[in-house]
């Protein structure tokens, strides 16, 4: 080897070292953006569980997230603030999602069967509107909704809740079944289909095991969307006894003003402890989900 | 991918390939799978969104019968200065944090790429407050947060105190129109996790060999953003933003809260579905309120049908 090429050789060793070092201090500093941008993301929350344990009188004296005392009064306190204690509430809003998780698994997937696997009359046109069905806000037919439940009775109860679920009028999962059924290969149901299987067993034996993905995705964020709800409960529970969670917040922070912040905290972070818990358990279910069908 | 491209696909092609090999018709068995919804279509839905028309055109406070009244309400809301105010909220508010909320998820998205260590602890940390973000409890931290003797503030006077020569002054955020709406912009700007994740998906479906094609041909980081990655995006990007602007229309829990219900100080967070509500069950105006309800439609419906039209212009389909 000539002594220029050895040279050479040494250069392109130091260059390549040298855009190896840049490359790792390039990482190092997208690490440190990306943990500060975290820490910024969270902090309102950390603050928030901090909070909830100071003495009152310290939340608005110290933005740090240590406190120079510790308690858990803010709790005591909350949960028996209002007419009822707070798991009165809970239990509300969780007979309010258990329906609606149960009414939209069953008749969105019996839909979602139908637009995936039957032939029927015009079906593109009622497929058409399902999908635009997805895109209607709640707000344009409230109205007609709460005359409706109010000349049957049913204000003051979960049903206004519930019955639109069990009628798969939250079309969005009718849809996300429909995809997932989509990718089911038909030679299974054709193959049940010759050994003598009509319709509803080949719903409930191939396709339903099938799709525990999907339905699991459904059952997450109905739980999401009708544990965070605050419209239509609003709407349709007046009487302080059927509140759920989000309208006896509300009525927490109307009747406390600014007084009591930190019981309210308290009360606050209860109410998103079950949105932590499927956070860290359904993750992977959840990110599917957005990813596959752009929900929220 | 989404409802949407179903949508305009069903439009182009006519068919969502499923047609069996027997062109059978299943119509009994049509009835008892999609029963359900089709009663929930005609009860729930379509028969409310037909009787909303209907009340529209009325003057009805739920205790005595509908007045049939034509065009009245319509007139009405020409000259209504509060609806006129609760447009302007609403339409800022998309304007301004929509571009924002998807320019941070963007943003976030191309940063956390491939191979990057912690990825998934990243992904989980920026994804987690859109999935609280619509609470009441949110809504109840942030009225907070930006008080009189809120987070914001209090992190402003230990700023101010700690060096002489940048003083911003502090104020209670929420109750000064001026700002009260810039609050809420930041909540939503503050949800950018699930558009941010639907980016990535998007990112993972660029084949790895464009770039590699790229980098072989010398194109720097730079360029191969700006000549594979964004215009292989735009399709999501599209999506998104679609979705993200009809959502953005329909806020409510977050501007009723952070107001008490009022939409004030001085109407500044009157967002329409608010003002709505106000109409429709606090003044019990249910005509009114029904006239609402299609503007409202109305707007959505041309919004999207605007932003499918715009697409053309700027968004890339590969196939």
């Amino acid at each position: 080897m000539t002594d220029a090429a050895r040279a050479e050789l040494v250069l392109m060793n130091a260059s390549r070292a040298a855009a190896r070092r840049h490359a790792s201090w390039r990482r190092a500093g997208k690490h440190a953006l990306l943990v500060l941008g975290g820490l910024l993301m969270l902090y309102p929350l950390l603050w928030m569980v901090a909070s909830s344990f100071k003495p009152e009188a310290l939340i608005f004296r110290e933005p740090g997230l240590l406190a120079s005392e510790f308690t858990t009064e803010n709790y005591a306190f909350g949960w028996d603030f209002l007419r009822r204690p707070f798991s009165w509430y809970i239990t509300n809003s969780l007979i309010v999602v258990a329906g609606a998780v149960i009414g939209n698994l069953v008749s969105c997937s019996l839909a979602a069967y139908g637009f995936a696997r039957l032939n029927f009359k015009f079906k593109n046109l009622w497929f058409a509107i399902m999908l635009m069905s997805i895109m209607l806000p709640i707000h344009v037919i409230i109205v007609p909704q709460y005359i409706l439940f109010s000349n049957i009775g049913w204000i003051n109860t979960f049903l206004p809740l519930i019955a639109p679920k069990v009628l798969a009028t939250d079309a969005f999962f009718v849809f996300l079944m429909v995809q997932f059924f989509r990718g089911i290969p038909r030679e299974l149901d054709e193959a049940a289909r010759i050994d003598g299987a009509g319709h509803p067993r080949i719903f409930f034996r191939i396709m339903l095991p099938l799709s525990v993905p999907a339905l699991a995705t459904t059952a997450i964020f109905t739980f999401i969307w009708t544990w965070n709800d605050f419209f239509s409960q609003l709407i349709f529970l007046t009487h302080p006894d059927m509140y759920t969670v989000p309208v006896a917040l509300r009525t927490f922070l109307d009747a406390t003003g600014q007084n009591h912040w930190g019981p309210m905290f308290a009360m606050s972070l209860i109410s998103l402890v079950p949105l932590f818990a499927i956070f860290l358990f359904g993750q992977r279910f959840l990110v599917k989900g957005i990813a596959t069908t752009g929900i929220k | 991918m989404s409802a949407l491209s179903e949508l305009s696909r069903l439009r182009r092609r006519g068919t969502p390939a499923s047609k069996s090999p027997a062109e059978r018709n299943d119509g009994k068995a049509a009835l008892f799978f999609l029963g359900p919804w089709f009663i929930g279509l005609a009860v729930i839905v379509a028969g409310p969104l037909a009787a909303s028309f209907y009340l529209s055109l009325t003057d009805y406070d739920l205790l005595s019968p509908p007045v049939f009244e034509g065009l009245a309400n319509y007139q009405a809301l020409l000259t209504d200065s509060q609806l006129r105010k609760a447009l302007q909220v609403t339409f800022t508010y998309v304007f301004v944090s929509v571009p924002l909320q998807l320019a941070a998820a963007l943003g976030l998205a191309l940063l956390l790429d491939r191979g990057l260590r912690g990825l998934a602890v990243y992904r989980s940390v920026y994804y987690l407050p859109s999935l609280l973000g619509g609470s009441v409890a949110i809504a109840i931290l942030w009225r907070q947060i930006f008080g009189t003797e809120g987070l914001v503030n209090q992190v402003l006077w230990w700023f101010n105190d700690l060096q002489p020569f940048v003083h911003i002054q502090t104020q209670g955020w929420v109750s000064n129109p001026d700002t009260a709406l810039g609050t809420l912009m930041i909540l939503n700007v503050w949800t950018f996790g699930s558009p941010m994740v639907i980016f990535l998906a998007g990112l993972r479906q660029i084949p790895e060999m464009y770039y590699e094609a790229a980098s072989i041909d010398g194109a720097s980081r730079w360029r191969q953003l700006l000549g594979i990655t964004l215009p292989l995006l735009t399709p999501i990007i599209f999506f998104n933003l679609v979705l993200q602007v009809i959502n953005a229309f329909q806020t409510f829990t977050q501007s009723y809260i952070v107001s008490g219900g009022t939409g004030g100080p001085v109407d500044s967070t009157l967002f329409y579905t608010l003002y709505l509500y106000i109409q429709a069950f606090t003044n019990l105006n249910m005509g009114y309120a029904s006239a609402m309800a299609w503007v409202l439609l109305l707007i959505v419906a041309v919004m999207t049908a605007l932003n499918f039209f715009l697409s053309k212009y700027w968004v890339f389909y590969n196939d």
